[in-house]
């Protein structure tokens, strides 16, 4: 694979995104605990490096399809905080108009696909939508989203077999934080996931998923791959979810040792580090970048608790295509 | 004007539709392949040699990626026909029907929308249980979907054209038995060509239409069971009673006026499907009328469909579990003459 290191000034922006993601996610579970994000939640702490940098090696125009763990995607595919925040809270003014949820959060103006919350769900839409791409002779691509839990699901193979047989321009990304829920990989799955990728005639690459470079190269080969028209890539970024699976999962079916191992391999603590060393930035730049994301999410819980709820009756609305309203 | 088949009056609606909207294009099994069947009923015969293999996209036998590809590429403007063989082959791709297309337009808060078609053959056949289901109550359930059920072959035309142009995802179950020339021994001899405008037409979701007036009783059919309804008409013409057929079109929505009309001059109702009893779709109807219709009835809202039983392959089996013209003649009598 060709290296395409990304600039320093790059590098603080992909900094930037992660720790957005980071405290937002951290703020979230605080509101829930007081009830004022509502249903479940499945956070994405420790997995940052994957969703910046996929979504950095993605144009605006280009798509993503999501899981049932979505606020790292749409946070790095450039979805609003206050409207994602004001989604959680259900109210009118959230990305999906309180219809969606934690679980279907998305903004399909800026390329985020409402959020699939059916484990591979998405493999198969997101072929289709390469294949509109391909009708309409532009040069977008999809990044597809999805865990290890996915890869024995059966719309997996069907989504990932149809891409590669009419050589559709998706970037297929395997979050593989090692367990499904709790169950741990090795009772699931055989072979490694990259190599799946073999079955289906597609270059299948393993990346340090806690290295938002990494990723963000191996993405950049893969979307220039699939913009090329030479088909798909899977992409196998291995990651760690530093949190339970949902709200009140403490994961104690993982080894303490595992996760604190994993914990010193956090992306975003790695990358100041790096940062720092590299002098690519100051301490300082980087309290500034960090105390402008706390600003930024605590203006969204104002704006969410700000705003109005929908009117009830407006959970008729939006059930046919004649009422898509932008 | 010119007769045409269902199945060619299917083709000729995509082909017009393909001609005058780039963003059609159709998706599925065996459909475009060179001296192939086009599809598994011919529907799409010749529709590759015309529009070429790009927009007559052959598939693997994959239903989950046939139906979930035209959901994605409907999302990103396109208005994919997607065609899944036999109904009985959607089942496996129930999340992408019932999960995905139904729900996206929904969940999005209504900023993406799903202007996808879904062909799906119905009825039995002699082919055993897992060819032969008429499973349109199923899907007929799901919010988000419409469902068409063209009966004849100018029907056909026009609502699958309308369907093509509709924002929401639509099925259309179409009937094995009825694609053809007609005169099939089994469809009852009729003759199942229509006559086809030479100018271009739609037909508009949610209008019913009345195949023959009657006085004496209201059936509502659809497909193949329509076609039974009128034979079963004609004979019961001939003892003095008068039925009224109404071929609903459309399932979702559905003409509930065209009905209660009908009713209100019968004062009685038979619904009459191939699908079997329990939860199909006539039983959505008999609820709505007696719903709003209860003052109209002067005898029992009546079901007649196939018995709840999987579908069997021998022609003696399969023709005692689905609606016969003898069973509908005798259950039309039962109602008209109190015996129910």
């Amino acid at each position: 694979m060709t290296s395409v290191t990304p600039p320093p000034n790059q590098l603080l922006q992909m900094y930037r995104g992660m720790v957005r993601i980071r405290k937002f996610e951290e703020k979230v579970y605080l509101l829930f605990l007081e009830g004022k994000v509502l249903g479940t939640i499945h956070q994405y702490q420790g997995q940052e490096a994957v969703a910046v940098g996929v979504c950095g090696a993605l144009r605006r125009d280009d798509c993503l399809t999501s899981t049932h763990r979505p606020h790292g995607h749409c946070i790095a595919k450039g979805v609003s905080l206050d409207s994602m925040m004001a989604e959680l809270f259900g109210r009118a003014t959230g990305c999906c108009k309180a219809k969606g949820g934690s679980m279907h959060m998305g903004d399909i103006s800026v390329g985020a696909v409402p959020a699939i919350a059916i484990v591979a769900g998405g493999v198969t839409l997101a072929a289709g939508m390469g294949l509109a791409y391909k009708f309409q002779h532009n040069d977008r691509v999809v990044a597809c989203f999805f865990g290890d839990g996915a890869v024995n699901e059966g719309a997996f193979h069907e989504g990932v077999n149809l891409a590669a047989i009419k050589q559709l321009p998706v970037i297929f990304v395997c979050e593989n934080n090692f367990y499904a829920a709790s169950t741990p990989m090795q009772l699931t799955t055989p072979v490694g996931i990259a190599e799946r990728a073999a079955a289906y005639g597609i270059p299948g690459v393993v990346v340090d998923g806690n290295d938002v470079a990494a990723v963000y190269q191996a993405t950049v080969t893969a979307v220039a791959r699939a913009r090329r028209g030479e088909g798909p890539t899977l992409i196998e970024c291995q990651t760690y979810r530093t949190v339970g699976h949902s709200r009140g999962d403490p994961g104690a079916y993982r080894p303490k040792e595992e996760v604190e191992l994993w914990k010193q391999k956090d992306p975003i603590a790695r990358l100041r580090r790096s940062l720092i060393a590299d002098e690519a930035a100051t301490e300082s730049e980087i309290a500034v970048i960090e105390a402008e994301a706390d600003r930024e999410i605590e203006t969204a819980v104002a704006f969410a608790e700000a705003s109005p709820p929908p009117q009830p009756e407006d959970a008729l609305l939006h059930v046919y295509g004649e009422q898509v309203t932008a | 004007m010119k007769r045409l088949s269902i199945a060619e009056a299917l083709r000729e609606a995509m082909r017009e539709e393909m001609q005058r909207d780039e963003r059609v294009f159709l998706l599925g099994e065996d459909i475009g392949i060179p001296q192939g069947f086009g599809g598994a009923f011919t529907v799409t015969l010749g529709l590759s040699d015309e529009f070429g293999h790009e927009r007559v996209v052959d598939t693997p036998i994959s239903e989950k990626a046939i139906v979930g590809a035209a959901v994605g590429a409907a999302m990103m403007g396109m208005r994919p026909i997607a065609d899944v063989q036999y109904s009985d082959f959607l089942f496996c791709a129930a999340d992408e029907i019932v999960n995905q297309a139904a729900k996206m337009t929904y969940m999005s808060g209504g900023t993406v929308k799903v202007p996808m078609v879904l062909r799906a053959p119905v009825g039995a056949t002699n082919r055993g249980a897992q060819h032969a289901q008429s499973p349109e109550g199923f899907f007929m359930h799901v919010p988000g979907w419409k469902v068409a059920v063209p009966a004849t072959a100018y029907d056909a035309k026009g609502l699958l054209k309308t369907a093509v142009r509709d924002d929401s995802p639509v099925l259309i179950f179409e009937h094995k038995r009825l694609y053809g020339k007609g005169g099939r021994k089994e469809a009852g001899g009729l003759d199942l060509t229509s006559d086809i405008p030479d100018e271009e037409y739609c037909i508009p979701f949610g209008q019913a239409v009345i195949r023959r007036e009657g006085s004496d009783l209201t059936v509502v059919a659809t497909l193949l069971m329509m076609h039974r309804s009128l034979a079963a008409a004609d004979l019961l013409a001939q003892e003095g009673i008068n039925v009224e057929v109404i071929d609903p079109r459309t399932l979702v929505p559905f003409d509930d006026g065209t009905v209660l009309a009908s009713v209100a001059k019968t004062g009685k109702l038979l619904i009459v499907e191939e699908d079997n009893l329990t939860g199909g779709w006539g039983a959505e109807v008999a609820a709505r009328v007696a719903d709003a219709g209860f003052d109209l009835l002067d005898a029992p809202i009546k079901r007649l469909a196939s018995y709840d039983v999987p579908m069997p392959f021998a022609p003696v089996l399969e023709n005692f579990v689905v609606p016969s013209v003898e069973r509908i003649v005798e259950m039309a009598r039962a109602i008209v003459k109190g015996k129910v």
